[in-house]
C-alpha cells in the first residue's frame, strides 16, 4: 500500500450508508405519520396495550449500550485493550438482553392474539390493526438491525482481541460503533411514538 | 506518446489470470466494462421483449401471444429497461470508468465495494431471471407494482420485487462509492469548479441515488410483508390506504428519473463543447441546474397521481412545483445550444447522436409539461401518450445519450476506432424509426387510447400498425450500432490517446489507459474547456 | 486535506455524562407521557425524543468534531425526510 489510508474518506461513506439506513425506516415514519393523523384515537388505544415498563427497560438498556461503544473507542485511543474488548462485552449483552425482552414482548402479545391477520385485529377497528402493523413491522425491522449492529460489534470485538484494531486503526469499531448509535437513535424515535401515544 | 501497457495487461490485484482477473478484480475500468457487457444484454432482451409488444398491437385481436404473457411482458420490459439498464447503464459503466479519471484520481474510493456492487447487480439480474421460471410465472403488475393488485395476484411478484430492492442497494452504494470519490479523492488542485461537467452530474445522481433509494426499498419490502402476512398497510378493508404506497412508490421512482436522465445530460455537456472547440455557455449554469433537479426533482412526486383520488390541494401544489424543475432542464438545453453557436463544428458520430438527443429529450420534455399541468393530465392520464412522452426522455434522452457517450469513450475504453459511416447510418435509421414509433403513441393517446391494453378498437388500428412499423426500423438502426461497434474488434484501427481533441483529463492518458490511470502527473486546466491548446495544436499541424 | 484527521478522545467522565442526561430526558418523557397534555402530547414526547437523539449525534457519534461535508449532508438528510412526511400531508390533510 503506498497511499495512507484517508479515515475521513471512510467515516463519510460510512455516514452516507447511515442517511440510506435513516431514510429506510423514513418510508416507515411517513406511514406512521398518516396513519396517526388518520386514527388518533385508535393509536393511543394500541400504546396502552404496550408495556411502557418493557419499553423503558429496553430504552435504558440500549442507552447504555451506546455510551459503552463510545467508551470502548475512547479505550482503544488510550490503548487500553482490555478495557476496549470489556466495553464491547458488555455491549453485545446489551443486545442481548434487549433481543430477549423483545420476544418476551412479542410472545406476550401473540398470547393476546395481537398479531398480523388475527382474528382480533381483524375483527377491531381498522386504526387499531394499522397500529399493530406498523408495531410489528417497525420494531421488527428495528430488531433485524439490532442483530446486524451485533454482528458488527462482534466483528470488532474479535479484531480488537486479534490487535487488528488499534489505536492507529480503529476505523472498523468507528464504523460499527456508528452503526450501533443510528441502531439506538431509531429506537429513540420508535419508543415514544408506539410506547408513550396517549 | 510512450509504450505503457494499458490496464488489460495488468491484473489488479496482481497476480491474477483469465477470467478470475475480471471477476475478482477491483480496477475501475474492468468493473465498467463488465457493467458494459451486462447492460448490453439486458437492453437486448428489453429491444426485443418491447418489439414483441409492438407486434402484438400492430393488428386488432391476437396477433402473436395471449394476454396473460402480453401482461408479462410489458412489466419484464419495464423491469429490465428501469433496473437493469437505464438507471444502471451511465453511472456505472462511463461514471465508473471516466468518473475517476476525470478527477484525475486512479481509482473510486472502496474499490472492493465497487466490486460487490457488481455482485448485487448481476445477482439482482439473476432473481429476474429465476422469477421468470418459477412459481405461477413472471409478474404481471407492471413495473410499478401498483397496490392492491400486486398483493393479491397470483403471479411471482414477490421474488420480482426481490430483485428490483437487490438493484436498489446496488444503485445506492454504487452513489455512495462516487461521492466519497469526488469529495476525497479530487487530484490537489482541482477546486469544485475544475471538476468535469460529466463528473458533476454524476455526483449530482449520486446523492439521489443514495436519498431516494431506501424508500423504495422499504416499499418493496412492504408488498412483500403484505403478501406473506396480510399486515394490512395498504389494504382499505383494514384501514390501510393504497394511495400511501404510491406516494412512497413515486417518493423515490421520480427523483429516479432525474437518476436517469442527469447522467445521460452530464454526457451531452461533454461532447457539445468537445466538437464545438469552444467552451461551455454557462459551466455554472450547469453545475447549479444539475443540482437544481437533483434537489427539485425530489419535491413532485405526487404529479404521477394526480387522477388517482388524492386531495385537489396536493394536485394543485404539485402540480407548480413540477413546472419549477422545467427551469433548471432548459438551462442546459439553453447552455448546449449556445455552446454550438459560432463555435467551429466538427460533425462526428458522438456530436450527431447529441444533437438528436438535444431534439427528441426536448420534446419529451415540453409533452411533460403537458402532463405536469393538472388540467390536460387529466385527459390524457395513462393513455399511450404517457409512454410516448416517457420514452421520449428515457430513450430519446437517455438512451440517446448512452449511445452518444458510447461512441465518444469508444476509442478511450478499447483504443479502436469505429467507422463513421455505418454509425451515421444506423443512428438514422433509429431516429426516423423512433419518430414513426412514438408519435403514433402522442396521437392515439390523445385519442384516448389507454396505455398497457392488449387490444384496442378498429380506430385505433392505423396508429398502431405505424407505431409497429416504426419499431421494426428502430431496432434495425440498433442493431446496427451494435454491430458496427463489435466489428471494430475486427478491424482494429487504432486510436490516438485524444482522438477528438478534448479538453478533460481522460485524453490525456494513453488509450486504454494503463492500471492508474495517468503516466505523469495529471495537468489541471485553470477551467476544465479550455480549447486554446487544442485550437493551437491543430493550427500547428495544418502550417 | 488534513484539517479534520486530528482526533477527539472523548473522557470517560464526560461521555457518562451524556448518558446520564439520556437516562434523565427518559424518565422525562416517560413521566409526562402519565399526564395528558391534549394536543400537546406529540410535540411534547418529539421534543424529547429529538433532544436525546440530538446528544447521541453530538457527542457519542462526533459529529460535533467532523467536517463540513458530513454535518451539511446529515442536516440535508434530515430535511429530505421532513420533506417527504410534510409533502405527503399536502394529500393526506386536504383529503
Amino acid at each position: 500500500m503506498e497511499k495512507a489510508i484517508d479515515k475521513t474518506g471512510v467515516k463519510i461513506g460510512m455516514w452516507i450508508f447511515l442517511y440510506s439506513e435513516v431514510l429506510l425506516f423514513g418510508g416507515l415514519f411517513v406511514l406512521y405519520a398518516v396513519y396517526f393523523h388518520a386514527f388518533p384515537e385508535d393509536f393511543a388505544l394500541g400504546g396502552k396495550e404496550l408495556n411502557r415498563i418493557f419499553g423503558t427497560a429496553n430504552t435504558l438498556v440500549l442507552l447504555i449500550s451506546s455510551f459503552t461503544v463510545a467508551a470502548s473507542i475512547t479505550a482503544i485511543q488510550q490503548r487500553r485493550k482490555g478495557l476496549a474488548i470489556g466495553l464491547l462485552v458488555f455491549s453485545l449483552l446489551c443486545g442481548l438482553a434487549f433481543l430477549i425482552n423483545k420476544y418476551f414482548e412479542w410472545g406476550a402479545k401473540f398470547h393476546h392474539d395481537l398479531y398480523p391477520n388475527s382474528d382480533l385485529l381483524l375483527d377491531s377497528d381498522p386504526g387499531f390493526n394499522i397500529f399493530f402493523g406498523l408495531y410489528y413491522t417497525i420494531t421488527g425491522l428495528h430488531g433485524l438491525h439490532v442483530i446486524i449492529g451485533m454482528v458488527l460489534l462482534a466483528i470488532s470485538l474479535v479484531l480488537v482481541a486479534r490487535n487488528k484494531i488499534s489505536a492507529e486503526r480503529y476505523a472498523m469499531l468507528e464504523n460499527s460503533g456508528l452503526y450501533w448509535h443510528l441502531v439506538d437513535l431509531i429506537w429513540i424515535f420508535v419508543f415514544p411514538l408506539f410506547y408513550l401515544v396517549l | 506518446m510512450e509504450q505503457v501497457k494499458s490496464f488489460y495487461e495488468t491484473p489488479s490485484p496482481a497476480g491474477l489470470t483469465g477470467i478470475k482477473a475480471w471477476l475478482l478484480t477491483h480496477d475501475h475500468k474492468r468493473l465498467a466494462l463488465m457493467y458494459l457487457w451486462a447492460v448490453f444484454f439486458w437492453l437486448v432482451l428489453a429491444v426485443f421483449l418491447g418489439m414483441a409488444l409492438r407486434l402484438e398491437l400492430m393488428f386488432i385481436g391476437e396477433t402473436i401471444m395471449p394476454p396473460e404473457i402480453y401482461n408479462s411482458f410489458f412489466t419484464l420490459h419495464g423491469v429490465i429497461m428501469i433496473f437493469l439498464f437505464v438507471i444502471p447503464a451511465i453511472p456505472a459503466i462511463f461514471g465508473n470508468f471516466f468518473l475517476p479519471i476525470q478527477i484525475g484520481a486512479d481509482d473510486v474510493f472502496f474499490p472492493r465495494l465497487n466490486l460487490f456492487s457488481w455482485y448485487l447487480y448481476m445477482f439482482g439480474g439473476l432473481l429476474a431471471v429465476i422469477s421468470l421460471f418459477t412459481g405461477d410465472g413472471f409478474a404481471d403488475t407492471g413495473w410499478t407494482f401498483y397496490v392492491p393488485f400486486s398483493v393479491t395476484t397470483e403471479t411471482n411478484v414477490s421474488l420480482t420485487v426481490t430483485a428490483a430492492f437487490i438493484l436498489g442497494m446496488s444503485s445506492m452504494l454504487t452513489g455512495l462509492n462516487f461521492v466519497t470519490t469526488v469529495h476525497r479523492m479530487r487530484v490537489k488542485g482541482m477546486g469544485w469548479l475544475q471538476i468535469p461537467l460529466f463528473t458533476w452530474s454524476i455526483y449530482a445522481t449520486a446523492w439521489v441515488q443514495i436519498l431516494a433509494t431506501p424508500v423504495v426499498s422499504i416499499t418493496l419490502v412492504l408488498v412483500v410483508l403484505e403478501r406473506f402476512l396480510n399486515i394490512g398497510l395498504f389494504d382499505p378493508a383494514k384501514g390501510g390506504d393504497p394511495l400511501l404506497y404510491q406516494h412512497l412508490f413515486w417518493m423515490y421512482s421520480h427523483p429516479a428519473v432525474y437518476i436517469m436522465i442527469l447522467p445521460g445530460m452530464g454526457i451531452i455537456s461533454e461532447i457539445i463543447p468537445v466538437f464545438s472547440r469552444k467552451a461551455i455557455f454557462g459551466y455554472k449554469g450547469i453545475v447549479v441546474s444539475s443540482m437544481a433537479i437533483a434537489i427539485a426533482g425530489s419535491l413532485v412526486w405526487a404529479h404521477h397521481m394526480y387522477t388517482s383520488g388524492m386531495s385537489d390541494v396536493s394536485v394543485f401544489v404539485f402540480s407548480l412545483l413540477t413546472y419549477l424543475v422545467a427551469i433548471p432542464t432548459a438551462v442546459k438545453v439553453f447552455s448546449w445550444v449556445s455552446t454550438m453557436y459560432k463555435g467551429s463544428i466538427l460533425m462526428t458520430p458522438p456530436l450527431f447522436m447529441s444533437l438528436i438527443f438535444i431534439y427528441l429529450f426536448t420534446v419529451g420534455g415540453l409533452t411533460g409539461l403537458v402532463l405536469g399541468a393538472a388540467g390536460t393530465d387529466i385527459h390524457v392520464h395513462d393513455t399511450t401518450f404517457v409512454v410516448a412522452h416517457f420514452h421520449f426522455t428515457m430513450f430519446g434522452g437517455t438512451g440517446f445519450a448512452f449511445f452518444a457517450g458510447l461512441h465518444y469513450w469508444w476509442p478511450k475504453m478499447f483504443g479502436i476506432m469505429y467507422d463513421f459511416k455505418k454509425a451515421y447510418i444506423a443512428a438514422v435509421l433509429a431516429t426516423v424509426g423512433f419518430i414513426f414509433h412514438y408519435i403514433p403513441m402522442f396521437i392515439l393517446g390523445m385519442q384516448g387510447m389507454p396505455r398497457r391494453y392488449y387490444d384496442y378498437l378498429p380506430h385505433f388500428e392505423t396508429g398502431n400498425f405505424l407505431a409497429g412499423f416504426g419499431g421494426i426500423l428502430m431496432v434495425i438502426g440498433i442493431m446496427l450500432m451494435f454491430i458496427n461497434l463489435w466489428a471494430s474488434f475486427r478491424v482494429r484501427e487504432p486510436a490516438s490517446a485524444d482522438p477528438w481533441g478534448g479538453t478533460t483529463l481522460e485524453w490525456s492518458v494513453p488509450s486504454p489507459p494503463p492500471l492508474h490511470n495517468f503516466v505523469e502527473e495529471p495537468k489541471i486546466l485553470e477551467y476544465p474547456y479550455d480549447f486554446s491548446g487544442v485550437l493551437a495544436r491543430a493550427a500547428k499541424n495544418k502550417g | 486535506m488534513n484539517e479534520h484527521e486530528s482526533e477527539h478522545i472523548l473522557p470517560y467522565g464526560f461521555l457518562a455524562q451524556i448518558l446520564a442526561g439520556l437516562v434523565l430526558l427518559t424518565a422525562v418523557t416517560v413521566g409526562v407521557s402519565y399526564i395528558d397534555w391534549g394536543f400537546l402530547n406529540v410535540p411534547i414526547a418529539l421534543f424529547v425524543a429529538s433532544s436525546k437523539a440530538t446528544l447521541v449525534l453530538l457527542f457519542f457519534m462526533h459529529i460535533k468534531y467532523e467536517g463540513m461535508v458530513i454535518k451539511v449532508s446529515f442536516i440535508s438528510t434530515m430535511l429530505v425526510l421532513a420533506i417527504l412526511i410534510s409533502f405527503t400531508f399536502w394529500d393526506v390533510a386536504f383529503r
